[in-house]
């Protein structure tokens, strides 16, 4: 049997928190090699050791031979041809791809920088991977994907033994995903090796050759043979896997419209933005908004929030006119907003988890010009309780929460309140671990059989299959495409709604 | 770590620090630390005349160590304290000296706080509106308002307000001026027992109620803050008001427990020595009574000490302390 490509053994601890717990991954050279784990289990810390951006505290690791992890550094596992994909892309948008690839390590002609060389070389290393670029195009003007397969064609020039991308996909339209994996696909070809970290079943059954599955830090199962899903998600969890999502029951026709965007246009900071919405969720229905990162639907959300301006249209919750209400006045309507950043717009970070309830709550635990403590005590309790939010104590700081408690935390504050009335839901379930997931998705079809309008957008097709009456699709600003009903549940919905996500029609 | 805990380890490696390059200092300038240390405690805290000096400089120091600090949490930075004391002071003393005779002493000292008051709590407001509404740094503006102040107060007295050839304004009436505490002839007042009360009730401000809160989220999550419907426009602009109106208060004490009129270049350097206080007591309102103090002794103890080392040491440990104390500021934000 030969060497393998690399082999790492790690533990590492953050303060309290055991990240990697003698945790284990072997991979071969010329193969696809899945790395799964729910949010928090250690993914990411294990293959930060092995580029040598994190210190392991104890482990070895070897890259066709022993290495020194004491000595070990990103220059280091550099020269032994290990090369990362960052998830948010590490171009810098002012510069042309060529350049962005020449960074730091320029060809030189005649004492100076020879850009053409650099194209050359960007374009042979895409084109050994399947892909066409444009050396000259700026990194700025391109999109997500496209900036991603760049990225990855620039690392996989100069790694030659192992390449590592940590959840990829995050940000990527179906079309995109598939293209990406495709290049991940001719690099293993091409005698390389690759870890795949995400926690996204269908990805790993549609690339990988092998799993391996971390669990709290430590490794549980790996399968260099055929694995189904399941037995996947169930080592991933330690458990059965909570059930699939439900939709909530249809709204009768003449259910009243409860959020209703008219014609909006929200301009991004930088151009982009939505253009023209119109949107009308009634009473009692959840609509889904599908699209690539970046085509519009965060401006729209924040505009629908308050927390942007509408430049044009009109947005009105249960009937009334809030286009230019504050936020409060909003919320006063029944307006609940699950933000697309939890860590900048969902919580205080540096409060307690109990500020951090009383935050959204005010109307219900201020007493005059007083906050009442014992409500606010009362209040937390409770939703720490039903929303099974851990550790379930007030006093915590939110920032020290895992990512899936946080979010849980956001949900139980806005979606359990009196007088709720139109949901305004941004990517609800990104970067949460299953079970939260499902809970989340539990508590949305709730709400929504409980008669508010549910506003969803989220890039996860299944998500939105799964829980929505409706989807449209954003693209560039405007609503390219819409399905409901039957439609929705055809078998070629999924295809339908990516092809508008990237622009084509279907 | 906790808040608490934070503060008292700072407090701890700050009077470590300070303790150091003062010996340090005291060496070169051929003196014994022990010595001189020694004396320092003594003449401060060891007898009631010198404790008096303490509290009376301690007093101004937690009025603006709160106008400070109250921005602080609310996320702003207040380092017009020196502008707002000024301008607070004016006005208090040319409105006190002008109350009608025979007004008993109580009303004629609240109306005269409260003129003092309101007076920087404008110059504050200024400052707030101006970085919220026009976007200008609050840091720039209050430079700007000092300047602009110093230089106002400076040439309304010397038209009109100052006394014959003097660079003081009228003495006020004795009812509008404050006893002193009685600690053996020092100069503290009933101002100190103020000081107390006002730091007392900005720490219950924070924690219990509606805009103390709103100032708090602020400060810590300007955008969770927004996004979950609190006016934190409106509660900095409160926070940068009620600020101005601390470090008006800072110009009452000296206009009414000390001074008794206004004159030129009363209280300089006290608001932005007030920066230092609320940075060592990390934006706690009770915990700046304590920064107050540990100033108060060192100032007060530079005095006790001049013959034997340099004036100029009290400068720099209280820069010692400034220093530490932003290094431990930075952690935290980040
Ligand atoms: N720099 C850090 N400081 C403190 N805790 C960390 C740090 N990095 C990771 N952790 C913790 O280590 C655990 C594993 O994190 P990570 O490797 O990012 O998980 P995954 O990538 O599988 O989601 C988590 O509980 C996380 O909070
Ligand atoms: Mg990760």
């Amino acid at each position: 049997m030969t060497a393998p490509a690399m082999r790492v053994r790690a533990s590492r601890r953050f303060g309290d928190c055991v990240a990697l717990a003698d945790a284990a991954l072997e991979v071969a050279a010329g193969t696809v090699h899945a790395l799964c784990g729910e949010n928090g289990a250690g993914k990411s810390t294990l293959m930060r050791v092995v580029y040598g951006l994190e210190r392991a505290d104890r482990g070895e690791l070897e890259l066709g031979e022993r290495i020194d992890l004491a000595r070990h550094g990103v220059a280091q596992a550099q020269a032994r041809g290990v090369g990362m994909v960052h998830q948010h892309g590490m171009l810098v948008p002012t510069l042309t791809l060529a350049d962005n690839a020449a960074l730091g390590h320029e060809p030189v002609r005649g004492g100076r920088y020879d850009r053409a060389a650099a194209a050359r070389a960007l374009v042979a290393a895409a084109a050994r991977l399947g892909q066409r670029l444009d050396p000259d195009a700026l990194a700025g003007d391109l999109t997500v994907g496209e900036q991603q397969r760049a990225e990855l064609a620039m690392v996989a020039a100069r790694a030659t033994r192992l390449l590592i991308l940590d959840e990829p996909t995050a940000l990527l339209a179906p079309r995109e995903v598939d293209a990406l994996f495709a290049m991940v696909r001719a690099f293993a070809d091409g005698g390389g090796a690759v870890v795949l970290v995400t926690h996204k079943l269908d990805e790993v059954m549609a690339v990988a050759d092998e799993v391996t599955v971390l669990r709290a830090g430590r490794t549980v199962a790996s399968w260099s043979a055929e694995v189904t899903a399941a037995e996947i998600a169930r080592a991933m969890i330690g458990g059965e896997p909570p059930p699939p999502a439900t939709r909530a029951p249809t709204p009768a026709a003449d259910a009243a419209i409860a959020l209703a965007i008219e014609g909006v246009a929200a301009p991004g900071p930088r151009g982009g933005g939505a253009v023209d919405v119109t949107l009308r969720v009634a009473a009692g229905e959840v609509v889904g908004v599908a699209g690539v990162e970046g085509n519009g639907q965060r401006e729209l959300a924040l505009a629908v929030a308050g927390l942007a301006p509408v430049a044009r249209g009109a947005v009105a919750v249960g009937g009334v006119d809030v286009t230019r209400a504050t936020v409060a006045a909003r919320r006063a309507l029944g307006l609940a907003h699950v933000p697309e950043d939890r860590h900048l717009h969902g919580l205080v970070q540096g409060a307690s988890v109990a500020d951090n309830v009383a935050l959204g709550r005010l109307a219900e635990v201020g007493r005059g010009p007083l906050i009442d403590r014992a409500a606010v005590a009362t209040l937390t309790t409770q939703l720490l309780a039903a929303h099974d939010v851990r550790p379930a104590d007030p006093a915590a700081r939110a920032g020290a929460l895992s990512g899936g408690n946080q979010q849980k935390l956001v949900v139980a504050r806005e979606l359990d309140r009196p007088g709720l009335r139109a949901v305004l839901a941004v990517h609800p379930t990104r970067g949460v671990d299953l079970a939260a997931s499902a809970r989340i998705h539990a508590r949305l079809r709730d709400v929504a059989a409980a008669g508010a309008a549910v506003l969803l957008i989220a890039a996860d097709l299944d998500e939105l299959l799964a829980l929505c009456h409706r989807v449209v699709v954003m693209h560039r600003g405007a609503l390219a495409g819409e399905l409901a009903g039957a439609a929705l549940a055809a078998p070629d919905a999924r295809a339908r709604l990516g092809a508008w996500m990237v622009g084509a029609t279907p | 770590m906790t808040g608490r805990a934070r503060t008292i380890h700072l407090t701890v490696v700050a009077l470590l620090a300070t303790m150091a390059v003062g010996s340090l200092l005291m060496i070169v300038a051929g003196a014994s630390p022990l010595h001189a240390w020694g004396q320092l405690l003594q003449k401060t805290l060891g007898e009631r005349q010198g404790f008096g000096q303490v509290l009376f400089r301690a007093t101004p120091l937690v009025f603006t160590g709160l106008a400070v600090a109250v921005p602080l949490r609310a996320g702003l930075f207040n380092i017009g304290g020196e502008g707002q004391l000024t301008a607070a002071a004016l006005a208090c003393a040319v409105v006190a000296a002008a109350l009608p005779p025979g007004l008993p002493a109580p009303l004629a000292v609240l109306i005269a706080t409260a003129v003092a008051f309101l007076a920087g709590a404008a110059v504050g407001a200024a400052t707030g509106a101006m970085r919220i509404y026009r976007g200008a740094h609050e840091v720039i503006v209050a430079i700007g308002l000092n300047a602009i102040i110093a230089g106002v107060a400076l040439w309304l007295g010397n038209r009109s307000l100052f006394v014959g050839e003097s660079t003081r304004t009228a003495t006020i009436p004795a009812a509008a001026q404050l006893p002193e505490l009685g600690l053996a002839g020092s100069n503290a007042s009933v101002s100190a027992l103020g000081a107390l009360a006002v730091a007392a009730l900005m720490a219950w401000l924070l924690a219990r109620t509606r805009v103390g809160f709103t100032w708090r989220m602020t400060g810590q999550g300007l955008d969770a803050a927004r996004a979950a419907g609190l006016p934190v426009d409106r509660a900095r602009v409160w926070a940068m008001t009620v600020a101005g109106g601390m470090a008006g208060l800072a110009g009452a004490h000296f206009v009414l427990g000390h001074k008794h009129a206004y004159e030129d270049g009363l209280g300089r350097g006290v608001g932005f020595l007030g920066i230092a206080v609320a940075l060592l007591a990390q934006g706690e309102a009770l915990a700046i009574i304590g920064a107050a103090l540990v100033f108060g002794v060192l100032g007060q103890g530079g005095l006790a000490i001049a013959s034997d080392v340099p004036k100029e040491m009290v400068d720099v440990l209280q820069a010692v302390v400034v220093l530490v104390a932003a290094a431990s500021l930075g952690r935290r934000r980040a």
